[in-house]
């Protein structure tokens, strides 16, 4: 099979990285249908980072920042943007070069490019998490984050995982030479509707940023907020992690909204951030707790 | 004689942690090595962002049987102790052991002959040792395994004398161990497959080859020589950073620096601006024109070598410091527009600390300090030094600020003067947050002193008055620092500040004392002479404080005041053994001893001598000259020797010639101890 072109545009950007990683035996996983600070958050990395049992899964995951919202104006900022991630766990020995190799499939040769891998730990204070890995810079510019999870939900793996993290926008700019993302080519030039990343994200910036910043209606908000840390922790209560967990990134994310809207102040931040961190807790304890079950097929007596 | 080399490849090691690794690495085996019995004649540790290395030269190809002995526990100690030391010595009863007396004791002894035998048989254990004890600021699992190292370890190099040793790192959990080998790996891009080495000299030639330069001194030799000509061809001038040369020579294995262009439209941004970008965001020097100003050109370090000569790279690093530094001029643009004090709103809904309020009122709080402090400083006009005060943190609600935080002061010195505020104002608001360090500059102006000392007393004052005191690990909002900072602006300039007035906790002095001492200290001022100036205690003028302190140092050192500590040393000796015996003595010493009662010839030349030297005492006291003051000790030397020799004090059968004696014993003390507590100095 020859060698796939190039990546020209945004979507086959994706596509590019969705392939090769599926060629290293990871599941391409949609995302998660919610909104969420981070592609960290889905549960394909949050809870399979923990546990005894492999786990190989890609996916590109929208990402929603309230605070960063710029109403379309800054360049290079946005409140509603992409990552892809690449989860392997347990990490295998050759996992760099897998990602090195990622970065000659989407166009940059390394015999052109100079590639380093800068000291980065990572820490979530919502997830109570962290790790220790790099930021991958190219020519100088920083191009994904790499991370072996050490700690998730407080509590500490058994087998690490390997994280990958491009930042999507920011790796385009780069590949296609764009100062701006919404000049970025969104899909291919030679398409019969050619559009830029402007076209199709511009005014939900605008839209957006006027939510976050003036419009979202704080007192729901604060009740949102109460509402899923409530229901998260009954639903730890009856032993069912899953949509405990939905509760617990719904919490962060009217966190992040209050946030935005400027009604939150220092001391009270702080406060806010371990509620979500302690509901992110017990999720991952319960999560555990059916995990370490044996599998239901194990179970029925195959194992 | 033979040759150890073990090398430790793992993935991406962190810059800062790699010289202390490879230390540590060297350290380690060698005290296994001697521990072991083994000699060695030269061990040398190498770092690279990839590996550690270590080579050991001249060990035996064997070593002899060694003999241990180990002392156990007393004859008739519990069994509990006698199985441990049994166990611990490798015996299976005491029989096996011997009683002697050590004269504190009988105890059992234990005789343990190590074998010797070949070198290679123990080289595998002290390797395994050294990985274990390797202390990584921070380490990590990876994989199903249990180890720990600072990233994933991928192979080990372990020869001794050319061949392999047995022996293997077990990352435990379900993974493969990493047997010892004879093989590594070149440049993660530049070099490809394994490369099987033979002993050290095999190995550095085979990784230069496969594009590692494996010291770190030689990397960082070819980055400044390779910045340098790439400078002078294009006409600027390095700007030598060690600390940067060191980070980067530690980011790569195969370094090759390039030269970068600074787009013009950037070059009005302040320097330091370009600086932070280049240097602390990117790992970029900085050069220079001919006339020392800041040029358009940047070296930038590279890990590889390109197809292209490096072309890519270049404009790859030129245009992420492009998106950087049109941010920062779009703050430098944006931020003129709005006046320093039309920010001061701003700062009210910045939080300083939840229990201390926002930045706005703490300014209120520095602005009136640094006002009632302006009083203290010759040439500082209030007016000047309120507005200073009050505009001093009002870059932070600046944009470039907030993207460039390590230039917080620096930014709004740069506003000040493009809003044409008088220029001692915005020296004032640049200097206020120095020194940062002892090797910070410290504040001279006038109205940047008096500003710089009311933002560190004022943190010092309300840290200390939510009980925020540091601890001996803890000082999270660097109050040492401040601190040694208000010591350095009063010292340096020679300020009369009586610091009493601007806080009242008794424990905040103390505070400053002990960080003057750790200065002094530093300075190489002996601790007991700034003990005894301290303890006269209620000094809290520090210019006067050290005035005393170099005197007194000063007059220790020669042969004058040696010989007086000696007398005082006496006197003190015999009035402190005598208010012992009777606790009420004290009270009645003080005073001057009664005139008609002196006797004899030396205790009256005593009394003269006091007087005199009394007299010559309170000018100089008045004048500070603390130099003066300790000469005029010198006088009462003689007198107190002929003293000592002829008179005694404790005549048992005239109670009141005994008192008036301890009396003027007493004084001389007192006299003394005016100037500094001459108790506290260690002979």
């Amino acid at each position: 099979m020859s060698a796939p072109a190039k990546p020209t545009c945004f979507q086959e950007l994706i596509l590019t990285l969705q392939d090769y990683w599926a060629a290293q035996g990871c599941l391409i996983l949609q995302p998660f249908d919610m909104e969420m600070g981070a592609g960290t958050f889905h549960t394909a990395t949050t809870l399979r980072a923990l546990g005894p049992k492999p786990w190989y899964a890609a996916y590109a995951q929208p990402c929603r920042r309230p605070g960063d919202g710029r109403y379309g104006e800054n360049p290079m900022r946005l409140q509603h943007y992409y990552q892809f991630q690449a989860i392997l766990k347990p990490s295998p020995p050759d996992i760099l070069e897998r990602y090195l190799g990622s970065l000659e499939a989407i166009g940059i040769d390394t015999g052109l490019h100079d590639i380093r891998f800068v000291e980065d730990d990572w820490e979530s204070p919502t997830l109570g998490a962290w790790g220790l890995g790099w930021e991958v810079w190219c020519d100088g510019s920083e191009i994904s984050q790499f991370t072996y999870f050490q700690q998730v939900g407080g509590i500490e793996v058994d087998v690490v995982a390997g994280e990958i993290t491009y930042g999507l926008e920011r790796l385009a700019m780069y590949l296609f030479d764009k100062r701006s993302i919404f000049e970025l080519p969104y899909n291919r030039a030679d398409s019969d509707v050619p559009l830029t990343y402007g076209d199709v994200f511009l005014q939900n910036e605008r839209e957006q940023s006027a939510y976050n910043f003036e419009h979202a209606d704080t007192d729901m908000l604060f009740r949102h907020f109460a509402d899923a840390e409530k229901e998260c922790q009954a639903l730890v209560g009856k032993k069912l992690p899953l949509p405990a967990y939905e509760q617990c990134i719904r919490a962060s994310h009217a966190f992040n909204l209050l946030d935005a809207r400027g009604v939150i102040s220092v001391t009270e931040r702080q406060s806010f951030i371990l509620r979500v961190r302690d509901l992110a807790k017990a999720c991952c304890e319960a999560w555990l707790v059916t995990q370490k079950a044996p599998a239901l097929s194990a179970a029925a007596g195959a194992a | 004689m033979a040759e150890f080399l073990l090398e430790l490849l793992s993935e991406e090691i962190p810059a800062r942690m790699q010289a202390r690794a490879a230390d540590d690495l060297k350290r380690l085996v060698c005290d296994g090595l001697k521990a072991a019995g083994l000699s060695f004649a030269d061990a040398r540790a190498f770092a690279t962002p990839r590996r550690l290395a270590l080579v050991v030269d001249g060990l035996p190809a064997a070593r002899a049987d060694v003999s241990e002995e180990k002392r156990g526990p007393r004859i008739g100690a519990p069994d509990q102790a006698v199985q441990g030391f049994l166990k611990g010595a490798g015996l299976s009863s005491l029989d096996q052991a011997e009683k002697r007396d050590t004269g504190k004791g009988e105890f059992w002894f234990a005789v343990v002959t190590r074998k010797g035998g070949p070198t290679a048989a123990a080289l595998p254990g002290i390797v395994d040792a050294a990985l274990k004890a390797l202390p990584w600021p921070k380490s990590m699992k990876w994989g199903s395994g249990t180890m720990t190292w600072v990233r994933p370890l991928q192979s080990v190099v372990a020869l001794f004398d050319g061949r392999v040793l047995a022996g293997e790192v077990a990352p435990g959990g379900a993974m493969a161990p990493l047997p010892f080998g004879d093989t590594t790996r070149g440049h993660r891009v530049l070099s490809r497959g394994a490369i099987k080495v033979a002993d050290f000299a095999d190995y550095t030639a085979k990784l230069e080859a496969a594009h590692v330069v494996l010291d770190p001194a030689e990397r960082r030799k070819i980055i400044l020589e390779g910045a340098e000509r790439l400078c002078a061809a294009a006409q600027v001038a390095l700007k030598v950073d060690e600390g940067l040369l060191d980070e980067v020579a530690g980011l790569v294995e195969w370094p090759v620096p390039l030269i970068g262009t600074i787009d013009p439209a950037f070059m009005d941004v302040p320097p330091e601006v370009l600086v932070v970008s280049m240097k602390t965001h990117q790992r970029y020097f900085a050069t220079a024109r001919s006339d020392g100003q800041l040029a358009n050109r940047f070296v930038v370090v590279a890990n590889t070598v390109a197809r292209d000569g490096g072309a890519t790279i270049v404009d790859g690093n030129e245009r992420v410091l492009r998106a950087r530094l049109s941010d920062a001029k779009f703050f430098w643009d944006q931020d003129r527009k709005v006046r320093l004090e039309d920010r001061l709103p701003a700062l009210k809904n910045v939080v300083f600390h939840a229990k201390l309020g926002t930045q706005a009122e703490r300014v209120a709080r520095i602005a009136k300090l640094a006002v009632e402090i302006a009083g203290h400083v010759p040439g500082a006009d209030r007016g000047l030094v309120e507005q200073a005060a009050l505009l001093c943190k009002a870059d932070l609600a600046t944009g470039m600020v907030g993207e460039f935080p390590e230039l917080q002061g620096t930014i709004g010195r740069y506003y000040a003067l493009s809003e044409e505020l008088p220029a001692a104002v915005a020296e004032a608001i640049g200097d206020h947050y120095a020194p940062a360090g002892p090797n910070d500059r410290c504040p001279s102006g006038p109205v940047s002193i008096a500003v710089a000392l009311a933002d560190k007393l004022e943190a010092l004052v309300s840290f200390w008055s939510i009980g925020e005191k540091p601890t001996g690990s803890r000082d999270p909002f660097a109050l040492r620092r401040a601190a040694l900072g208000v010591i350095r602006i009063v010292v340096e300039n020679k300020l009369r500040l009586p610091l009493r007035r601007f806080f009242e906790a008794e424990d905040l002095l103390a505070f400053f004392a002990e960080r003057l001492k750790v200065q002094m200290r530093e300075k190489g001022v002996r601790h007991d002479v700034v003990d005894a100036v301290l303890a006269l205690g209620g000094e809290d003028d520090l210019v006067r404080l050290l005035a005393r302190v170099e005197a007194l140092q000063s007059f220790l050192g020669g042969e004058a005041g040696r010989n007086l500590l000696t007398a005082y040393g006496r006197a003190a000796n015999i009035v402190r053994a005598e208010e012992k015996k009777d606790k009420a003595l004290a009270a009645r010493l003080a005073g001057t001893p009664d005139a008609a009662l002196l006797e004899q010839a030396e205790e009256k030349a005593v009394a003269a001598a006091l007087a005199d030297v009394e007299r010559a005492l309170k000018p100089a006291l008045a004048a500070e000259d603390f130099s003066a003051a300790m000469a005029a000790f010198a006088r009462l030397r003689p007198p107190i020797d002929a003293f000592f020799d002829k008179v005694t004090v404790n005549v048992t059968d005239k109670p009141e010639l005994r008192l008036n004696r301890l009396k003027l014993l007493n004084q001389i003390r007192a006299t003394m101890d005016s100037v500094a507590d001459f108790s506290k100095i260690e002979g």
